[in-house]
């Protein structure tokens, strides 16, 4: 058995997704093999080079693939699919663009997100926005997985360097093209590997107050994150979104504040370790799951909060 | 043009989910179902699309039980021209789902697909993108903005650090995500005229794809419970604890 995994990176550096996601493969028999793809990019490569389990890294060594695209990478690896048995990448909007294509590609059935590896063929996922938790056992002979970095425990990148193997991109399709990226840009923590999160809802009212939000962040040395009645009325932009059609986290603390609790929205978050709620509605649901709740008012006490720290 | 829009039916976002007893599944007697509000959003773009004149019909496509056919009224009731239902009792994984539609695009040949980026019930995020794959067309997945532009289409994406745009030949598939517009709901006329627009009825065998699941469901349980915690009553008291009793600052 071999395993592909695609690791990305972002200045310089490899994400702490693909970090979480690959530590998946250590319940998964044989070899495993990294992918990753860019010019320019020695640094990343050597740091990949020296994840903890990997036998073997292929580069693609391209300006192509500076900027991924689905249509490009599913090429990359279909190229090479002879080779492997599993397919694995982070459970990110990369990750989740690229391998249902590959998977297709390959008459596999693939399984989205899971959190446990329970044998070769058998995994557990949640559905329902983790209502339920199902386990499921695959009969494709080759498995493509989607992997949910929250479920596991980063990867040390400080062993020795594995082989690093420069391969070719082939008959790439030129059927799209990247234009641009508008990245949000922050000072703080991504809140995808943040310790501590503090996120705000519709309860903040516009998109000025979330500075509320900033100051307290900054004390803590937090990500802000939000609800999606936050992101759609525009307060904040997309990628803050936690839940279950955003983002998936579980830091130390997760303080949520002015968000009743939707269970799309618990979906995202209720896997954090502490989650505190400042809420001033005290039948609000998030109090359900919070382990230290106070009934406030948001404009009142964040000021408070941010001066106890 | 024709815009393919293909339209799960679900348990309703708003309905707590309750797991079988056995271990089989989630309940879903007597529990209210709905349109995927990721197919909705894909159904209102369509209809958008053709309101600005850049298509002239819009194609709903559901694939599942007889009750499938209500998800594709409701998709008519809000502006789609015809349906397809493809009858099946499986349970149909998306790999499937995919090879369906990929034999719809081929007869139907239409210039757009666009389809919702998961559906809550699974939460697969795959049918769009096997799509893709299956057809070779390219792909605009979590997409907050659609521009037409002759044979391109420019897609603006929600990705994880923020937003990034792509330029795609036609045909291409483009599945949706909340930001890309806010669905209407269907007047009670349309309501009525759309109880006589066409639905055509097939099955998987018409289009020769065996939906046998590949992936055996073994066991589907509750989450562990979250026990509520304290209330406190100030910040002081807030800070003090999450200092002291939890360590966390
Ligand atoms: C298909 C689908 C996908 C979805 N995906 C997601 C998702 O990924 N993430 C997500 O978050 N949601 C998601 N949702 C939306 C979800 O159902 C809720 O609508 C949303 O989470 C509500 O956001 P909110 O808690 O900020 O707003 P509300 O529910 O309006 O809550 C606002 C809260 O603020 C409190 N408040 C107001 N003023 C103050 C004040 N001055 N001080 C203190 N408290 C105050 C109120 O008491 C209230 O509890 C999804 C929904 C659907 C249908």
């Amino acid at each position: 058995m071999t395993t592909l995994f695609y690791i990305e990176h972002n200045n310089g550096k490899i994400s702490d997704q693909s970090l979480k996601a690959i530590t998946a493969t250590t319940n998964i028999e044989g070899d495993v093999h990294g992918l990753i793809v860019g010019s320019n990019i020695s640094d990343a490569v050597a740091e990949a080079s020296k994840i903890s389990g990997l036998n073997k890294l292929l580069h693609v060594d391209d300006e192509a693939f500076d900027n991924v695209l689905a249509e490009k990478l599913t090429q990359v690896m279909l190229n090479v699919a002879n080779d492997y048995d599993y397919f694995l990448a982070a459970a990110t909007t990369t990750g989740k663009n690229v391998m249902p294509r590959l998977a297709a590609k390959l008459d596999v059935s693939q399984i989205s997100e899971i959190v446990s590896v329970e044998s070769a063929d058998t995994f557990i996922r949640t559905i329902y926005a983790g209502n339920a938790i199902a386990t499921v056992q695959t009969t494709d002979a080759k498995k493509v997985l989607t992997v949910r970095p929250t479920a596991f425990k980063a990867a040390t990148t400080d062993s020795a360097e594995c082989e690093v193997v420069n391969i070719t991109a082939e008959n790439i399709p030129s059927i799209s093209e990247f234009i641009g990226e508008e990245l949000t840009k922050s000072d703080r923590p991504e809140l995808t590997s943040a310790k501590t999160i503090i996120s705000g809802g519709r309860g903040m009212q516009n998109g000025e107050n979330f500075e509320l939000l900033d100051k307290v962040a900054e004390k803590l040395g937090a990500a802000v994150g939000a609800s999606r009645a936050a992101v759609d009325a525009g307060f904040v932009p997309n990628d803050y979104q936690v839940g279950q059609t955003g983002k998936v986290v579980a830091p130390e603390l997760y303080i949520a504040v002015g968000i009743s609790g939707a269970i799309q929205h618990l979906a995202g978050m209720k896997d954090s370790k502490v989650i505190v709620a400042i809420n001033k509605d005290e039948e609000a649901p998030i109090f359900d799951v919070a382990d230290y709740g106070l009934v406030a008012d948001l404009f009142q006490v964040l000021p408070e909060l941010e001066q106890a720290l | 043009m024709k815009i393919l829009v293909p339209v799960k039916r679900v348990i309703d976002p708003y309905v707590n989910i309750r797991v079988k007893s056995d271990q089989t599944g989630v309940e879903t007697e007597n529990v209210k179902m709905s349109m995927n509000p990721f197919c909705e959003i894909a159904v209102e773009e369509a209809i958008r699309i053709k309101e600005a004149g850049k298509a002239e019909e819009i194609i709903a496509v559901s694939i599942g039980n007889q009750s499938c056919q209500e998800t594709i009224r409701t998709a008519l009731a809000m502006g789609a021209d015809r349906g397809i239902h493809v009858l099946t009792e499986e349970r149909v994984e998306p790999i499937s789902v995919a090879k369906i539609l990929a034999k719809i695009c081929e007869s139907e040949s239409p210039g757009l697909i666009i389809s919702g980026k998961q559906a809550i019930d699974g939460d697969n995020n795959q049918t769009g993108q096997m799509l893709a794959a299956l057809t070779d067309m390219p792909q605009g997945t979590f997409a907050s903005k659609i521009e037409i532009d002759g044979e391109k289409v420019k897609v603006t994406r929600e990705i994880d650090g923020g937003l990034q745009t792509v330029n795609l030949n036609m045909p291409a598939i483009i599945t949706t995500d909340l930001r890309l517009n806010e669905p209407r709901y269907a007047s009670l006329p349309n309501i009525m005229k759309a109880k006589k627009k066409p639905i055509d009825q097939k099955s998987p065998e018409d289009f020769g794809i065996n939906v046998s699941p590949r992936v055996n469901i073994l066991k589907v349980i509750e989450p562990p419970k979250r026990q509520a915690g304290i209330k406190v009553e100030s910040i002081e008291e807030l800070v003090e604890k999450l200092k002291s009793e939890a360590g966390v600052i």
